[in-house]
């Protein structure tokens, strides 16, 4: 049993940021890394990528969109609450060595993971820019803990009721084609996002990082449900992953195999109402 | 009135008696004396001889009063007025011949035999004749699940023998001198002797007994390939068919568990060493039992939230239910052995980090990685690795969904490609969604890996079978999700390195088997995370870890590994087997000298 030791609400209670205290993870857990957690009995086991840690507090921080069930259900749990199974840390870790400028890119809740990443390619001595997107002012997340990080940030919204307005791949072809000394693009958010930048880098011919998100049940290479194409070779994205050089990932088949429990969720979410 | 039965057989459990010439039936349901009325001939004069069970022992009434100490000449049946005596067997007290009858018990008809002596008690045979009989007894089948109610529910599917029907099937061991048995069993328990017990109802001791050997004798009762191990080594099986003593082993372990006879052991050594095992699987638990009990403390791993490794996650709920499995492992744990869950070895904790805290390491990981055979379309939706399917089904219990969370895959035709139990195992998990199930194998029936056992009742549930089948790509809806497997042919060409028959596809034989689910149950590899913390291990060329087979330790000082991670996927047994070694070898290393040999089974002594 893990305790919750903070919970705070973010982008109207959509976005969902928990402080959870799991100090033998906290002490091993690196940028790029996720756990998998199983809130009850009768719960999934879901992934979440870890956002922060504090190993000195022995907790690990996790920011999460509710989008299901399971989602919805952590939702309702509060400080003090218990969550049954924490696994972790599960994957590899982001290579974060020094070697020069970097673009981070993230999008919706990928901001959470991407600030814990760009926070280790900063610790490295690179020059971090960040560029952040969300839908409208309320989504964005964690804007203030990028800009205390980056060396330069740039926020775009959908709706420019915030920042500028546009996607992210915007100000990115931006810098891409003003800087020359780009060595690497690092892209966190939804699937379309990542395929969008990597269209974009591959005319640039910049080195593309991305961390993907597939379905996943045990997360340590067991099942292989978390399949995706690489380079026309099949990995395992718990083990080989979860970041992998964005120029060889199949992004067509990822949506695909992502969408594929849709109904399936909307049916466990309506019977837990009911 | 007489108080004495034949030893083996109880009368009171038999439904009818049949002569053995024209199976005229001595129904004692039928009537209502209850009892078999048969004609005998004594003193040249026919009379009526009514036998009468009563409790466990008969009573015998003549319709003339015969001497004390005689024996009626002959018995017969009324019917077919054929003689039921048997002039080859004798009452092994008294002497006089025996009458023979048949008696069906669980749907088989056997011999059953009749001391003609009347006023004599009623004996216990020579032991040349119990040989004689026991020859004549036919391998009781454990009572199923009817078919065709069974593929609707997740219960499992033989409810195992009765008393009597253990009874019976003991009473069939030979009790050979030199049992052979014993060496078809990878941890050597001690067959005949067990059996021996079964046979005098001691249960109980049945159960110690096979427990000095074997720490899970429920699951291996139910899950061992005895076919292959120690029944093929029956004497019994030369001509006939040999002793069930999977099923025998399954009856002591169910016996012990349900009358609450298991005590685990109070633990009053302490070596003060400790130990780590990672993976709580079969292999995994035998080191911790035996570790335990030799006064070691001792910290079980388990990366998943449920302990029991492919025990849980891997054999469906209708073949091992998993209260068997967590009995057995909270027998682990009131001996005094800790069980870590959600703990990752390789990434929380790396084996140097445990061998800072501990003295010595087991690894028994198990293969867990699914292998794929790289054909096109594999990414498809609806199409599973075995262990993606099984995983959902029973660690996850999709079966229950909604009521738990992960979603149920379901489909009308579902297509399993492989022939090894776990490709029996999802066929029939996926027969109970309600779907209807295909097997595609390459090779022929005759070549299936899977038990006997498993490939005759997914028969009987109805699961097709297409043999020298084997998949070549798969067909894709507009949405991705599989609605087809292109197949090609196959035969059977020169034997290859394994001594089986290379299958060879035959050109142009194309076809397209319709499904809209397919799963692969090709076969695992091994797990990389351990390895990417542990480089120094060394690794066969398969990715397996190398041990030395007489001790099970690996090039890694102090860290051992036995089961699926050392030889590929492979049985429950096995993994218990090359637990066991290790543990003695890592008993013998931390304490100086070599563990005790359990008990071996007792040797008939000469008398001169």
């Amino acid at each position: 049993m893990f305790q919750i030791v903070r919970k705070q609400e973010m982008a109207r209670g959509t976005i969902i940021r928990f402080d959870i205290s799991a100090p033998k993870i906290a002490k091993k857990v690196k940028a790029g890394q996720f756990v998998i957690i199983r809130v009850n009995e009768t719960g999934e086991r879901i992934p979440l990528t870890v956002a922060d840690k504090d190993s000195f507090a022995g907790t690990i921080t996790l920011i999460f969109q509710v989008v299901g069930k399971t989602t919805a259900l952590m939702r309702s749990l509060n400080e003090g609450d218990m969550i049954r199974d924490v696994v972790g840390p599960l994957g590899k870790t982001a290579e974060t060595e020094k070697i020069g400028t970097v673009i981070m890119v993230g999008g919706g809740t990928g901001v959470a993971i991407l600030h814990h990443v760009a926070k280790a390619f900063k610790e490295a001595g690179n020059y971090v820019i960040g560029i952040i997107g969300a839908q409208n002012k309320e989504m964005l997340i964690l804007e203030n803990e990028m800009n205390h990080i980056c060396d330069e940030l740039v926020v775009t919204t959908d709706d420019g009721s915030y920042g500028k307005q546009g996607f992210v791949t915007d100000p990115l072809k931006k810098y891409l084609e003003e800087r020359y000394d780009i060595k690497l693009v690092y892209a966190i958010g939804p699937i379309i996002m990542m395929k969008n930048v990597v269209k974009l880098t591959k005319l640039f011919d910049v080195k593309t990082m991305v961390s993907l998100n597939p379905i996943m049940i045990d997360g340590t290479g067991m099942c292989g449900g978390c399949r995706v194409k690489v380079n026309n070779k099949t990995q395992f994205c718990c083990v080989d992953g979860p970041d992998f050089d964005g120029f060889e990932v199949d992004f067509d088949e990822l949506i695909n195999r992502n969408m594929l429990y849709i109904k399936e969720e909307k049916d466990s979410l309506l019977f837990s109402i009911r | 009135m007489l108080d004495h039965d034949v030893k083996y057989l109880k009368f009171k459990t038999y439904l009818n008696t049949y002569c053995p010439h024209c199976h005229n039936s001595f129904n004692v349901e039928k009537k209502e004396e209850k009892s078999i009325d048969f004609k005998a001939k004594y003193k040249g004069e026919e009379i009526d001889l009514r036998l009468s069970p009563y409790l466990d022992v008969f009573e015998v009434e003549t319709s003339k009063s015969i001497d004390k100490g005689d024996s009626v000449d002959d018995l017969i049946c009324p019917k077919c007025h054929k003689s039921l005596i048997n002039k080859n067997l004798n009452c092994g007290e008294c002497g006089s011949e025996v009458g023979e009858v048949l008696i069906s018990a669980a749907s088989r008809l056997i011999p059953f035999f009749i001391c003609t002596r009347y006023g004599c008690e009623w004996h216990g045979l020579t032991k040349r004749d119990e040989r004689h009989i026991k020859l004549k007894i036919p391998r009781q089948e454990m009572p199923e699940q009817d078919q065709k109610l069974r593929v609707h529910n997740y219960q499992e599917v033989p409810y195992g023998y009765t008393t009597e029907l253990a009874l019976l099937e003991a009473g069939r061991c030979l009790q050979c001198k030199n049992p052979q048995c014993v060496e078809g069993c990878p941890v050597n328990i001690d067959i005949p002797a067990f059996i021996a017990l079964i046979a005098e109802e001691r249960f109980d001791d049945a159960a110690k007994k096979i427990k000095e050997r074997n720490v899970l004798p429920a699951i291996c009762g139910r899950v061992c390939p005895q076919e292959s191990q120690c029944e093929s080594k029956c004497i019994l099986g030369h001509k006939d068919d040999p002793v069930a003593i999977g099923r025998l082993e399954r009856y002591v372990a169910d016996y012990e568990r349900k009358m609450e006879l298991v005590e685990a052991p109070v633990i009053t050594k302490d070596t003060g060493k400790k130990i780590a095992v990672v993976g709580s699987g079969p292999a995994g638990l035998t080191v911790a039992s035996d570790m335990r009990q030799l006064g070691y403390g001792v910290t079980v791993f388990e990366a998943l939230h449920e302990t029991g490794g492919v025990l849980t996650y891997g054999i469906p709920e209708f073949r091992l239910p998993k209260s068997i499995v967590q009995f057995e492992i909270n027998y682990l744990k009131e001996m005094g052995c800790r069980i870590e869950m959600n703990h990752v070895i390789g990434n929380v904790l790396t084996i140097d980090e445990l061998l800072e805290h501990f003295d010595s390491v087991f690894i028994g990981v198990g293969a867990g990685l699914p292998t794929f055979m790289g054909l096109e379309g594999e990414s498809l939706g609806n199409l599973f690795s075995a262990n993606e399917y099984l995983t959902r089904m029973n660690l996850m219990k999709a079966y229950k969904f909604p009521e738990y969370d992960t979603p149920m895959p379901k489909a009308n035709n579902v297509v399993v490609v492989g022939g090894g139990n776990v490709a029996m195992d999802c066929a029939r998990t996926a027969l109970r969604t309600g779907s209807d199930v295909t097997i595609v194998y390459r090779r022929s029936r005759h070549e299936l890996p899977a038990r006997e056992e498993e490939v005759h009742h997914a028969e009987e549930e109805g699961i097709k079978f297409k043999l020298l089948t084997n998949p070549v790509r798969y067909i894709g809806t507009d949405h991705n999700k599989v609605k087809g497997v292109e197949c090609i042919k196959m035969q059977l060409g020169e034997p290859d390195d394994s001594g089986r028959r290379r299958p060879v596809p035959i050109e142009g034989s194309n076809f397209t088997v319709d499904c809209d689910m397919a799963i692969v149950a090709i076969g695992t590899g091994p797990n990389p995370i351990l390895f990417s913390s542990t480089p120094d291990l060394k690794r066969n060329k398969w990715g397996y870890i190398e041990v030395n087979p007489q001790t099970m330790e690996t090039s890694k000082d102090k860290v051992y590994a036995g089961g699926d991670i050392v030889t590929g996927s492979a049985t429950v047994i096995e993994a218990m087997g090359a637990g066991r070694i290790a543990a003695n070898a890592m008993h013998k290393k931390l304490s100086g000298k070599p563990k005790k040999p359990k008990k071996e089974p007792k040797k008939a002594v000469k008398v001169k």
